[in-house]
């Protein structure tokens, strides 16, 4: 057993995720992301069942990690009651923890990803929040969706939220003694110091690829260069 | 002989639902994309069904759409939803009804876990003591607010004002129904008909006249995948799943699309639209895309609100030639004005899509 799969094994979701793969592939069947992408779950239950360091290794710093969509398609149809889904969320855990997940393009978005939800999160309470959510980074919000950017207060006041107000109801103001206990909670459970790992190795990965740091995030978040498709 | 054994498997798959009582949390998608669907869910039970549904301003996301992106430890997302139930007991409730499918996945997950391995549940007990000095108390009931929709849906049925049915041809109308990933693929126990055939939809669609769609990719994801999502480079992921989803159901001539995960109706409105942009591809008839609903603005329209107060006006696809068939009225004025009916600058319209 190697150090890494030492490591994967305290991870819950692996207690609860893997039980005894017997590879027969009707999660790599079943599976949007295997469809879309050169992605097998299939192949990477098994290489973690190995306890094969080298090769997990390979999975953390890889690109293969990041292609799940997490809809856990795979859990209802395992016949061995196996949580592929679960597996994958592990892993993806340790490559960050490792640091490893800059070494990958798809890991490389964890810095703008991460930056966006945690902010959210720690600022509004919310993980989507109108404010935050721009036709500009998203197109396909379409043009009416436009239109609700433009119009946002008339909009979301005119179908009943409470839209930054004080009290319950649809969009309100969080209250700051509630975002502050999140921000406790990020603090003591891991969740600040993710954002520090994240932080810490991608800049040291900006440096390594010789770009601004601010080019580095817009690259991880726009761009992508490697044949990741199943085509 | 098929039928029957469905319906044996769906009555294996039946969950009680408590009839009143919730401590009622909402969804960051369904409040940003469908806030009229919040409202209307609170004025069907509260005012029109009379029953107490509870809800605090301290109440935040659950995490789960971060967790999801792995943009938070598993113990954090724990953390955060140990204090929603925290907050659900101190304010004395029972019951824990949520707006958000990827909320009552994580939910569920998350009490199967604590159940499973005690140790994990007593590290968040400690955790959530140490960061916001509450004590951890766990609901008897877990609900997704679609199982009350579902709970009530013969009420509702009483008291409507339209139909699911053509009022052109008198047949009832096609529906899809698309439930969220996050419902029932994880703990099928835990979903009205279980995973294979959630019935939690297709009930509502059997009471109020509509006739339910099987199609081969009935059960496909949407495309949401998170981080397929919400970073700008993978998004070629989610639209090419909802892409699969209509190519397969086109050909079943569906006249309208019902959910119940707040994501998926957003996904399957909008790349309609970048389908049909991209390609001039459209899939429902004369050049209109299909329209997707909520269960509640399905729920809405059963019992006569104003399509508008609903908010259909945030879709992107048009969904008047589905209140045409339904047979109910609307101003086309109103459908882009403001609060108290301040005239609002028009939305620009598609190319290739056709909108009203």
């Amino acid at each position: 057993m190697g150090k890494l799969y030492e490591k994967l094994i305290l991870d819950y979701r692996i207690k609860e995720g893997l039980k005894a793969c017997i590879n027969c592939g009707t999660c790599t069947a079943i599976c949007p992301a295997a469809e879309f992408y050169k992605y097998n779950p299939k192949n990477i239950v098994n290489i973690v069942q190995s306890q094969d360091d080298a090769q997990i290794e390979e999975l953390l710093k890889g690109e293969q990690i990041w292609y799940c969509g997490e809809c856990m398609s795979c859990v209802t149809r395992c016949p061995r009651r196996n949580a592929p889904g679960l597996v994958v969320m592990a892993l993806r855990s340790l490559s960050i923890d490792m640091g490893y997940f800059v070494e990958s393009e798809k890991g490389r978005q964890m810095l703008p990803l991460t930056r966006r939800m945690q902010n959210n999160i720690l600022n509004y309470g919310y993980c989507v929040y109108p404010r935050t959510f721009h036709y500009s980074e998203h197109p396909e919000y379409g043009l009416t969706g436009k239109w609700v950017n433009e119009n946002m207060e008339e909009v979301y006041e005119r179908l009943g939220a409470n839209f930054d107000g004080k009290g319950p109801g649809i969009l309100r103001k969080i209250p700051d003694e509630s975002l502050a206990e999140l921000k406790a909670i990020f603090d003591q459970t891991g969740a600040t110091r993710r954002m520090e790992i994240i932080e810490e190795a991608s800049k040291i990965k900006a440096k390594e690829m010789g770009l601004p740091y601010d080019e580095y995030e817009k690259k991880a978040f726009e761009e992508t260069e490697k044949d990741h498709l199943n085509r | 002989m098929i039928f029957q054994g469905k319906q044996k498997i769906w009555s294996d798959y039946q969950k009680e639902i408590p009839d009143d009582h919730w401590f009622y949390v909402r969804s960051c998608i369904r409040q940003s994309f469908f806030p009229g669907s919040e409202v209307a869910f609170l004025d069907i039970v509260c005012n029109k069904l009379g029953k107490d549904f509870f809800e605090t301003e301290h109440h935040t996301t659950c995490g789960g759409i971060a967790y999801h992106s792995e943009a938070l430890p598993q113990e954090t997302m724990m953390t955060i939803i140990a204090r929603q139930f925290a907050l659900m007991a101190e304010h004395g409730y029972k019951n824990y009804v949520c707006s958000c499918i990827t909320s009552f996945g994580l939910y569920t997950e998350v009490l199967e876990d604590w159940r499973t391995f005690p140790d994990l549940e007593d590290k968040i007990r400690e955790h959530l003591w140490k960061s916001c000095r509450r004590e951890l108390q766990k609901p008897e009931y877990l609900a997704h607010a679609s199982d009350i929709i579902y709970k009530f849906r013969n009420e509702i049925a009483a008291r409507a004002k339209h139909r699911l049915v053509n009022k052109f041809t008198g047949e009832p109308l096609r529906v899809v129904e698309h439930i969220g990933c996050h419902y029932s693929k994880m703990f099928p126990s835990k979903g009205v008909g279980g995973a294979e055939y959630p019935y939690v939809l297709a009930g509502m669609i059997d009471s109020w006249g509509g006739e339910v769609i099987d199609y081969p990719e009935r059960r496909h994801c949407c495309g949401f995948g998170f981080r397929q999502y919400l970073v700008k480079a993978n998004r070629g992921y989610s639209m090419s799943n909802t892409h699969k989803k209509f190519e397969s159901m086109e050909p079943y001539k569906p006249d309208m699309i019902i959910t119940n995960c707040p994501g998926c109706p957003y996904f399957m409105d909008r790349w309609q639209y970048v389908i049909a942009e991209q390609t001039g591809k459209t899939y429902g008839e004369n050049g209109y895309g299909i329209p997707v609903f909520t269960y509640e603005e399905v729920a809405g329209l059963v019992l006569g609100y104003d399509p508008w107060d609903l908010g259909l006006q945030m879709h992107q696809v048009a969904v008047e030639p589905l209140l045409d068939k339904m047979g109910i009225k609307y101003n086309k004025e109103d459908k882009y004005k403001g609060s108290g009916g301040k005239i609002l600058k028009m939305p620009e319209f598609p190319m290739n899509i056709k909108c009203c």
